[in-house]
């Protein structure tokens, strides 16, 4: 295995000592001015209409998840917020489970023109703007065990520092320390086949999940045309999944997969132009150093047969460099029929260079040549009544699937949401295939205060 | 003695320059303004009065009711920042319903082009860009569109002055405005009653496309603020085909305040508690 050093030392060491300084200045003078506590109580059940493709599989789950948020600000307007995280799940111990997902301070001033801001702590970011798949967002690691739609992250470690000025928004991100990925446990669904080693976690870098890793983003508004540009080096937050014998292979069911995360490179792209009702889209990256099976099957089973190691079998990997990209929009039909309601249609194109040898990334599915068209009716009526469906179709095999989510508010603070996640046809050629019969529906009764 | 007699004599000299010039000035037929331009001026003069505010924030409560009398509540937060030369910049943070706390939206008004609307949902940490054409959309259930709530800009209407009318214990001007851009509004036009003294509104009638009576506006309860600039505390819309109504209360009013440009940004955006 490579082993490389931390790079971008100097940028972070003065990243971390400006960061400190002004962390201890603001500690000195904290005083609370404001404060909120909010968050939500939810209820949740979970069913699988068709039983599992593993005997261990359940086929209905309940739960609920806590989750509270502490804002503190300061009279000179800085803030501290302290969000974490609790599920319990009735099938899925690995389920059960809690995560900070904010906790930072929040710090800024004036500087020349524009502004600095800070950020220091757990934080989320989202960047991009499309919807059926988040191609240039990766500062956060996914919470996999909530959904598979991926839009629910881990909190991440990191100093985020933010330049604003008349010329456009230049943002910095240190990201100390790699929060792996968490797979469903065994009573789990979605989990597909196998099962992911817990225990064990490879990396490519020597300092493994202390990893140094490096963001950045400079984004600016064009009148109608919002942009944005990306870089990101270090850590890998998708796992690469190596089966290694005794624990995988042969006879022993289910397989425990080794988790291995490599080091990568990141650029993207993102834009979107709106106009009048049109919200046109677009987001492209180009990464490099993610390592792929496929293509590898022969000299992967020929490893396996002399019994080598895990990095006889991932040195038998492919380390791939590949473009992939999303592009579309979003039309919105105001004030339908003369009611209050409001219809928006979208339609997104996924592409992928790797085609078939394509992995899945945030979502279980390879989205390499997918079609995305979704609706959204809104009916802007007191309960904020909202229904939504997102059609996918891989163009190139007969894999469909469809989804369709309803919300609504009740008494002022509390409120429902259903959905149903259906699996219309899957291709067997696809990854995604051992997930073809964890098609599930589920309702959420929620309590905001 | 030598120098108020320089002076003098400039007076002297330029007096009948300026009577001239302001002569030159004037149209060479004096003529009755029109009620077009009664109401335009009426429009100008009301918002020049507003003009110089600097920035306030203010909160905001929302009590929706329908035909049967159930009510819902809203509570938001309003930051203004008006801008030399175009429309004003604000930011609404939303604290009830609790499922929505903690949304807020940015809005760079413009005199004349479409505005811009950014969206943060805090929930993904996401800033969306949105379209600024559903101005006639419905604002959180309410009887309010995003239009009514917005500050209107005198370049967006043409106007038409009526009548004047008693008005309470005041006088009032009561004038028309029609959308200049059709599909920009979701109305025909609007009658809008504005006391003579001060040039507050104290009542508007919207009228739909279709030219029916849609809705009514009441507002009650000014305050003036830094010895110039009213603002009302109540404000009634009424929706004469629904039977539904929203009583928006404003309090908490703070004028130049300590906000910044910069606090109008997406990066701001992303920042409000």
């Amino acid at each position: 295995m490579r082993r490389r050093a931390v790079r971008h030392p100097l940028a972070f060491t003065v990243i971390w000592l400006a960061a400190a300084i002004v962390a201890i200045e603001a500690h000195a003078e904290f005083e609370i001015e404001a404060w909120d506590l909010s968050g939500r109580v939810s209820l949740e059940v979970r069913a699988f209409p068709q039983t599992g493709i593993d005997a261990s599989h359940r086929s209905y789950t309940t739960g609920f998840v806590v989750e509270p948020k502490l804002y503190l600000e300061d009279v000179g307007g800085s803030s501290f917020t302290l969000l974490p995280f609790f599920r319990y799940d009735s099938a899925d111990s690995v389920r059960t489970h809690w995560d900070l997902r904010e906790a930072y301070a929040l710090l800024y001033g004036e500087l020349g023109e524009g502004e600095w801001e800070v950020r220091l702590g757990v934080d989320r970011v989202f960047w991009g703007v499309t919807e059926s798949q988040h191609l240039v967002d990766i500062i956060n690691q996914i919470d996999f065990l909530e959904h598979p739609n991926g839009e629910v992250k881990l909190g991440q470690p990191m100093v985020h520092l933010t330049w604003t000025g008349d010329w456009g928004v230049l943002e910095f991100f240190g990201l100390p320390y790699h929060r792996p990925r968490l797979y469903p446990g065994r009573g789990g669904r979605l989990r597909f086949a196998g099962l992911v080693d817990r225990e064990r976690v490879e990396y490519e870098s020597g300092a493994e999940e202390w990893h140094q890793d490096f963001a950045a983003r400079y984004s600016r508004s064009f009148g109608p045309l919002d942009v944005g540009m990306s870089v990101f080096d270090g850590t890998s937050r998708e796992a690469t999944l190596v089966c290694v014998p005794p624990a995988c292979g042969g006879s022993v069911f289910p397989y425990v997969f080794i988790p291995y995360y490599s080091q990568i490179r990141q650029f993207g792209l993102d834009g979107q132009l709106t106009l009048d009702s049109w919200l046109l889209k677009f987001e492209a990256i180009h990464r490099s150093g993610d390592r792929n099976p496929i293509g590898r099957e022969e000299e992967i089973r020929a490893a396996l047969v002399q019994g080598r190691g895990f990095e006889g079998i991932l040195g038998q990997y492919r380390e791939e460099e590949y473009v992939a990209a999303v592009v579309g929009g979003e039309y919105t039909f105001y004030s339908v029929f003369d009611s209050t309601a409001d219809v928006g249609l979208l339609a997104e194109w996924n592409y992928d260079e790797r085609g078939r040898q394509a992995l899945p990334r945030r979502q279980p599915m390879t989205l390499d040549n997918d079609f995305f068209i979704g609706a959204r009716l809104a009916f802007n009526d007191v309960d904020s009544t909202e229904i939504t469906a997102a059609f996918l179709t891989d163009a190139s095999r007969e894999t469909r699937t469809l989804a369709v989510e309803f919300d609504r508010r009740f008494f002022n603070q509390w409120s429902l949401h259903a959905e149903a996640n259906l699996i219309l046809s899957i291709d067997p050629l696809d990854v995604q295939y051992v997930g073809r019969r964890d098609g599930f529906y589920e309702f959420h009764l929620e309590y905001n205060f | 003695m030598r120098t108020i007699h320089a002076y003098l004599v400039r007076v002297l000299l330029l007096a009948p320059c300026l009577v001239l010039l302001s002569w030159l000035g004037m149209p060479p037929i004096a003529h009755p303004a029109t009620p077009e331009e009664t109401g335009l001026k009426i429009a100008t003069e009301a918002r020049a009065r507003d003009d110089g505010f600097g920035n306030f924030t203010a909160s905001q409560t929302m009590v929706l009711r329908n035909k049967q009398g159930q009510e819902s509540r809203r509570q938001l937060r309003v930051k203004v920042l008006e801008v030399a030369d175009d429309g004003d910049k604000s930011l609404t943070v939303f604290d009830e319903p609790r499922d929505v706390q903690g949304t807020a939206l940015l809005t760079h008004a413009h005199k004349r082009e479409a505005d811009d609307q950014w969206l943060y949902l805090p929930a993904l940490k996401r800033v969306k860009r949105i379209s600024s054409s559903n101005r006639s959309g419905s604002f959180m259930g309410s009887e309010f569109s995003y239009e009514d709530l917005s500050a209107p800009e005198v370049e967006k209407f043409t106007y038409r002055y009526l009548r004047d009318e008693p008005c309470g214990d005041l006088t009032c001007t009561v004038c028309e405005r029609f959308p200049v851009d059709k599909k920009e509004s979701g109305y025909s036009r609007q009658v809008v009653w504005q006391d003579k003294d001060e040039l507050r509104i104290w009542k508007i009638e919207y009228y739909d496309r279709k030219d029916a009576h849609l809705k009514t506006l009441t507002i009650g309860n000014y305050t003036q603020y830094l010895d110039r600039y009213w603002r009302a505390d109540e404000m009634t819309m009424v929706n004469h085909l629904t039977g539904k109504s929203t009583v928006l209360t404003w309090s908490d009013y703070q004028f130049r305040t300590k906000l910044r440009d910069r606090d109008f940004s997406k990066t701001g955006l992303k920042r409000v508690r």
